[in-house]
């Protein structure tokens, strides 16, 4: 409906009493106060506590820090973490969310309970488990030194652990958009003899794209920011074994406030842009 | 019945062979080692482990802050979901956008941020100071950290359930003469509370497990300020493998029972929904 209020409007309005008394603009203006103020305290000033430590000393010096070579390793570390790990969980999202959206059996609702799992499960405990299977210590850790093959406190190991914790983003939002959207129009196109695979990159593919989208941006957002599992098997070796968030941690132990936030502010605003794909993609579905 | 219900699309087979596969040899496969790690040691060494005054004093931490910071959570929450879905005000839309920060910001960043926003000096901890109340380093830091990070999950459970709730219903129960408190408790409340218990488990489970936030603005001290996750980390930078999957099997077996209570809530609360419209 265009235009001004419509008459159903204003008689919706003017039917609810006590709308508009004194004392509902106050509790109006009390709980906007006490929201942004809450906000403020907590998310507000340490995001903004991030850019203004990193640009303390100046531009300068802020793109200074990016020259540091371990900086550089640890960012081009947490780029291949991400191109290995989002495009494997997302093939993994798609084929989970294929079989529990478009089949009834029994179980069902116990796989959806373990894939939604390593949200629930401590990020150390996500590290803990790789470094039990296969550290010094662990069950293939003497055939693994036999091989010579490293897995914990090297890049495999990290591989892994990113894997374990960012598992269910791209399936969690597949699941219940592809359970509403129905199965008719696949059964159309099969019917009318399309195979799988057309079925799904012509049929189901176009209608859950933003979906889709958003699961990879958020699975992309953890796998770049995990700190928790990676820090178990990493080892912390600069240059070598060190992400971004486990450089910023490095940095920031060694007093390096500007280095250290530098670090964090691209990881903010890797964080913000996450949300306004977010935000983009909730506009295109309505 | 049989297995699955007969179908005429394609890929049933493939699609979940290879998501089971794919889930157990990431997940279930190394939780098993957890567990089969837990159970080589002898019952005796487990309890030592487990009821050590040191992993005991990490349990109330741990358990206790969280259960705190859920509690903010569900007040506050409550409040910024109301805010966001009742009123209208200029930058509702990028404030309601914002609610996702804590989630989709690495851990790490928000640890020396909070650190840097409470200790003594910064911008809000030089405010405190003078009261005697410090927030960096003590287990109120703690505590901060992890109602960052719950907040978001306490606001998406609870705003939908918000604007289920009929405003006719308030609105008659206003005509008839109700009180705003009374308003809130008979017709609001029992709408609404289902998705907060939800929210708070979900806050309360994400809280427990919580390691990157926390341990820049905690401190660390043993028997202090140190949360279980840390002194996992601990035991195993000192090779002690089979304490650290002890200690791992006590916060593996309360995710379970998390996300079975989780479960559980969201099943009561979509039964709610379905009563309602009715």
């Amino acid at each position: 409906m265009a235009g001004g209020p419509s008459k159903e409007m204003l008689a919706e309005i003017a039917s609810r009493p006590g709308r508009d008394t004194v004392i509902s603009s106050v509790v109006k203006y009390i709980f906007i106060l006490l929201s942004l103020g809450f906000l403020a305290a907590l998310l507000f000033a340490p995001l903004a506590t991030v850019f203004i430590t990193a640009l303390s000393k100046g531009w300068e010096m802020y793109f200074e820090s990016f020259k540091d070579e371990d900086t550089l390793a640890a960012i081009k570390l947490t780029l291949t973490v991400a191109a290995i790990v989002v495009p494997t969980n997302t093939i993994f999202g798609i084929a989970a969310a294929w079989a529990i959206a478009k089949f009834e059996f029994r179980g069902k609702s116990f796989l959806i309970t373990l894939i939604d799992l390593p949200i629930a499960v401590s990020p150390v405990i996500s590290g803990l488990v790789y470094v039990l299977l296969f550290g010094a210590q662990g069950w293939f850790g003497l055939w693994l030194q036999e091989h010579d093959i490293s897995i914990i406190f090297a890049v495999p190991g990290i591989v892994l652990a990113t894997m374990f914790v960012t598992f269910p983003y791209v399936a969690r939002e597949l699941i219940p958009l592809m359970q509403q959207l129905g199965n008719d129009e696949e059964e159309a196109a099969i019917t009318l003899g399309a195979g799988g695979l057309m079925t799904f990159f012509h049929v189901t593919l176009p209608k859950i794209r933003w979906g889709l989208v958003y699961g990879v941006i958020l699975c992309n957002a953890r796998a770049m920011g995990e700190f928790g599992a990676v820090s178990v098997v990493s080892g912390h070796v600069r240059g070598l074994t060190t992400t971004m968030p486990l450089h910023v941690e490095i940095l920031y132990n060694e007093y390096n406030f500007v280095g250290s936030f530098a670090v964090a502010s691209l990881l903010t605003l890797l964080a913000v842009l996450t949300l306004i794909i977010k935000s983009l993609v909730e506009m295109k579905r309505k | 019945m049989s297995f699955r219900q007969p179908s005429i699309l394609p890929g049933f087979g493939l699609t979940l062979g290879f998501s089971t596969f794919f889930l157990s040899a990431i997940i279930l496969v190394p939780l098993a080692a957890l567990v089969m790690k837990t159970a080589t040691m002898g019952w005796g060494d487990f309890i030592r482990v487990v009821t050590d005054p040191r992993a005991l004093a990490s349990y109330r931490l741990s358990f206790g802050a969280s259960i705190l910071a859920a509690t903010l959570n569900s007040v506050f929450g409550f409040i910024i979901a109301w805010t966001l879905v009742r009123y209208e005000f200029p930058g509702r839309k990028i404030i309601d956008a914002l609610i996702d920060m804590p989630f989709a910001l690495p851990t790490a960043v928000s640890g020396i941020a909070l650190t840097a926003v409470f200790a003594e000096n910064g911008w809000i901890g030089q405010h405190l100071a003078p009261f005697g109340i410090k927030v960096a380093y003590t287990w109120i830091g703690v505590v901060v950290a992890l109602t960052l990070i719950g907040l978001p999950f306490v606001v998406r459970s609870v705003q939908p359930a918000i604007a289920e709730v009929q405003r006719d219903l308030e609105d008659a129960a206003e005509t008839l003469g109700a009180g705003r408190f009374t308003i809130f408790r008979r017709i609001v409340l029992p709408t609404v509370f289902p998705a907060l218990a939800t929210g708070f488990t979900l806050a309360f489970a994400r809280a427990v497990g919580e390691y990157g936030s926390v341990i820049f603005i905690a401190g660390n001290l043993p028997m202090r300020t140190e949360i279980t996750p840390l002194l996992i980390v601990i035991k195993l930078e000192q090779f002690d493998y089979k304490g650290a999957a002890a200690l791992g099997f006590i916060m593996l077996t309360m995710s379970f029972v998390m996300l079975l209570s989780i479960n559980l809530l969201q099943a009561w609360s979509r039964r709610r929904i379905v009563a309602g419209a009715r």
